[in-house]
C-alpha cells in the first residue's frame, strides 16, 4: 500500500525520526557485530594461523613507524620541556617530565593513532575487497564463519600488539628524551634517569597498559566492521576506509579523556 | 530436490523478487535465464542462505532452508558448492591452497588425501601444474575453473554457478560450458546456473527458466524455451530491446 504524503509541517519530524531509527539501527549492528566476534574468539575451533598472520599484520609490519614515530615524539618532549624546566631552574625533573607524559597519555594514543593509520585502514580495505569480491560470502557458503577467521583474531592481535607497541613507543621515546636533555643539552644521565624512578611508579604504566588494550580493541572492532560492511565497489572500499579511520581516531581520543578521567 | 515457492524480496520499495515459484529436480542442470537487473543474483543469493525472504520458502531435500540459522543452515550448506561471478578465490592464497581450504577446513582431511583430491580436481578441470600461481597471477577463464575446481573438491550435492561465463571470450564460454557439462556427467549433481549466455547456454540444460521482474515467466526443455510464444522470452533471445520500458 503507498505511504500517504505527509503534511508539510510534519516532515522535520519525520527526518529526525527516520535519522534517529538509522542511527539506533546502526549502533545495533555495531553492537552485535562485537558480541558475535567475541563469541567466535571464545569458542573452539580456534584458528591460531589466523591470529598470528593478524599479529605479523598490525603489530610486526607497524614497528617502523612506531620507532620513528616514538622517537621523534621523545626528542620534541626533552627539547620543549626542557627549555620550560630550565626557566624555573627544575631541569632535573625532564626525566620524568618525559616519561609520565609518554607512559600515561602520548604513547598509548599516539601509537595506537600510528597503528590506526598503518594497520586499521589496511583492514579496512583488505575486508572490504573481499567483501566486494564475494571471498567473504565464498567462506559463508562453505560453512565456515568470517568471523572466526577474519574478524575474531584481528581483535584478539588488536588485544595483545596495541601494549606492546605502546610499550615500544615509550622506551623508544624515553630514549629520544634521553638523546636530547643528557646528549644535546648537558643534563646528567644519572638525573634523567634517577629522577625517573622516583616519579614514575606501577600506577602510571598500568594507565598507559588499560588505554592501549581498549585502543587496541577499539581500533580491530571499528576497521573490522567498516570493512565487512563496505559499500559498492572502489569508492565505497574507498570511503570504509576513511571512515573507520576517522571514527577510529575519534574514538581514541573520546575514550582517552574517559579513561584519564577513570584511571588517575 | 529444490523447492522454492511465493519467494518475495524487496529492498525498499524496489520488488525484486515477486512470490517466485520453481522446483529444481535432484541430478538435473537448471539454468536461469534473464536481463540484468532482472533478481538472478538475489534469487541464487536466496539459495545459497546469504540472503532472507520477506515471505515464501525454499525446501532443499525436505528441510526449509529459509527458516534455519546459525549451525543447522551451515549443515545444510556443507552439500553445497558455489562458484561464484567473479570466482571469489582468496587472494592471499595459491590455487593450490584455495582448492585445498575447504577440504582443509571444512572436511578436515588427512594430508595424503588432501593432496590426491586437490591434484585430482585441478585435473577434472585442465589445470595440472598451475597450483603454486596466485590468482592475480593466472587469467580469467583460468580463475573460473579454480573456482569450479575448489567447488567441486568436496564433491557437494548442489553446485550453484553464478553467471560463470561473465567476462570471458566466445571460446572459453565454449570451454567452461561444456566443463560443466562433463563434470555433470560424471559426478551427477544437481547444478543451477544462472546465465544470459544466450543461445550456448542452452546446450547444456536440461532446464530453463526465464526470470523477469521477479518471476518465473517461463520453465522447460530448452528447445521449448526457444519455441516459447512468450513475448518477453522471444525479446530475451534474439537480443531485442524492450521498447515498453524504453524512456
Amino acid at each position: 500500500m503507498p505511504d500517504r504524503p505527509l503534511a508539510p509541517a510534519l516532515r522535520p519530524f519525520d527526518a529526525v525520526g527516520g535519522w534517529t531509527i538509522a542511527v539506533v539501527e546502526s549502533l545495533g549492528r555495531f553492537g552485535t557485530f562485537f558480541a558475535e566476534a567475541l563469541a567466535a574468539l571464545v569458542t573452539p575451533p580456534f584458528k591460531p594461523r589466523a591470529f598470528i598472520d593478524r599479529i605479523n599484520f598490525i603489530g610486526y609490519r607497524s614497528l617502523l613507524i612506531i620507532f620513528l614515530t616514538g622517537a621523534f615524539t621523545g626528542m620534541v618532549l626533552g627539547l620543549q620541556i626542557y627549555l620550560t624546566l630550565v626557566r624555573f631552574g627544575s631541569e632535573a625533573f625532564l626525566g620524568p617530565a618525559v616519561a609520565l607524559s609518554l607512559i600515561r597519555e602520548l604513547g598509548p594514543v599516539l601509537a595506537a593513532l600510528m597503528v590506526t593509520g598503518r594497520a586499521g585502514s589496511a583492514l579496512t580495505a583488505e575486508l572490504g575487497i573481499m567483501r566486494i569480491t564475494e571471498q567473504i560470502d565464498a567462506l559463508t557458503v562453505m560453512a565456515l564463519s568470517p568471523m572466526r577467521y577474519l574478524v575474531a583474531p584481528s581483535i584478539l592481535a588488536g588485544l595483545i600488539t596495541f601494549p606492546l607497541m605502546t610499550a615500544i613507543f615509550d622506551v623508544v621515546g624515553i630514549f629520544g628524551g634521553y638523546l636530547v636533555g643528557v646528549k644535546l643539552l648537558g643534563l646528567s644521565e644519572g638525573t634523567y634517569f634517577g629522577e625517573m624512578q622516583t616519579f614514575v611508579d606501577i600506577g602510571d604504566i598500568m594507565v598507559g597498559f588499560w588505554k592501549s588494550v581498549s585502543f587496541g580493541v577499539i581500533v580491530t572492532w571499528v576497521c573490522t566492521y567498516k570493512g565487512f560492511n563496505v559499500g559498492h565497489g572502489a569508492e565505497g572500499v574507498a570511503s570504509a576506509t576513511t571512515q573507520a579511520v576517522v571514527l577510529s581516531s575519534v574514538l581514541i581520543l573520546v575514550w582517552d579523556y574517559f579513561m584519564g578521567s577513570i584511571l588517575q | 530436490m529444490i523447492k522454492v515457492e511465493g519467494l518475495t524480496k524487496s529492498f525498499g520499495r524496489q520488488a525484486v523478487l515477486r512470490e517466485l515459484t520453481i522446483e529444481v529436480a535432484t541430478g538435473t542442470i537448471t539454468i536461469i535465464i534473464g536481463r540484468s537487473g532482472g533478481g538472478k543474483s538475489v534469487f541464487l543469493k536466496h539459495l545459497i542462505g546469504l540472503m532472507r525472504p520477506d515471505a515464501g520458502r525454499i525446501t532443499v531435500d525436505g528441510v526449509e532452508i529459509t527458516r534455519l540459522r546459525g549451525r543447522a543452515l551451515d549443515e545444510v550448506r556443507r552439500t553445497y558448492g558455489v562458484v561464484f561471478q567473479g570466482g571469489a578465490l582468496f587472494d592471499s592464497m595459491s590455487c593450490w591452497d584455495n582448492v585445498a581450504f575447504p577440504l582443509r577446513e571444512k572436511v578436515r582431511t588427512p594430508r595424503d588425501e588432501l593432496v590426491k583430491r586437490v591434484e585430482a580436481a585441478l585435473g577434472q578441470v585442465g589445470l595440472e601444474g598451475v597450483g603454486a600461481k596466485y590468482p592475480a597471477e593466472i587469467s580469467g577463464g583460468m580463475r573460473k575453473r579454480v573456482a569450479i575446481a575448489r567447488a567441486l573438491v568436496t564433491e557437494p550435492e548442489i553446485i550453484f554457478f553464478d553467471e560463470p561465463t561473465t567476462g570471458l571470450d566466445p571460446v572459453l564460454v565454449n570451454t567452461i560450458h561444456h566443463l560443466i557439462l562433463d563434470l555433470h556427467r560424471r559426478f551427477r549433481f544437481t547444478a543451477v546456473v544462472v546465465s544470459h549466455e544466450i543461445p550456448e547456454i542452452f546446450e547444456i540444460a536440461e532446464t530453463v527458466a526465464m526470470l523477469h521482474e521477479g518471476r518465473i515467466v517461463e520453465i522447460g526443455p530448452p528447445a521449448a524455451i526457444q519455441a516459447s510464444t512468450n513475448p518477453v522470452v522471444q525479446r530475451f533471445i534474439r537480443g531485442e530491446a524492450d521498447n515498453s520500458e524504453e524512456r
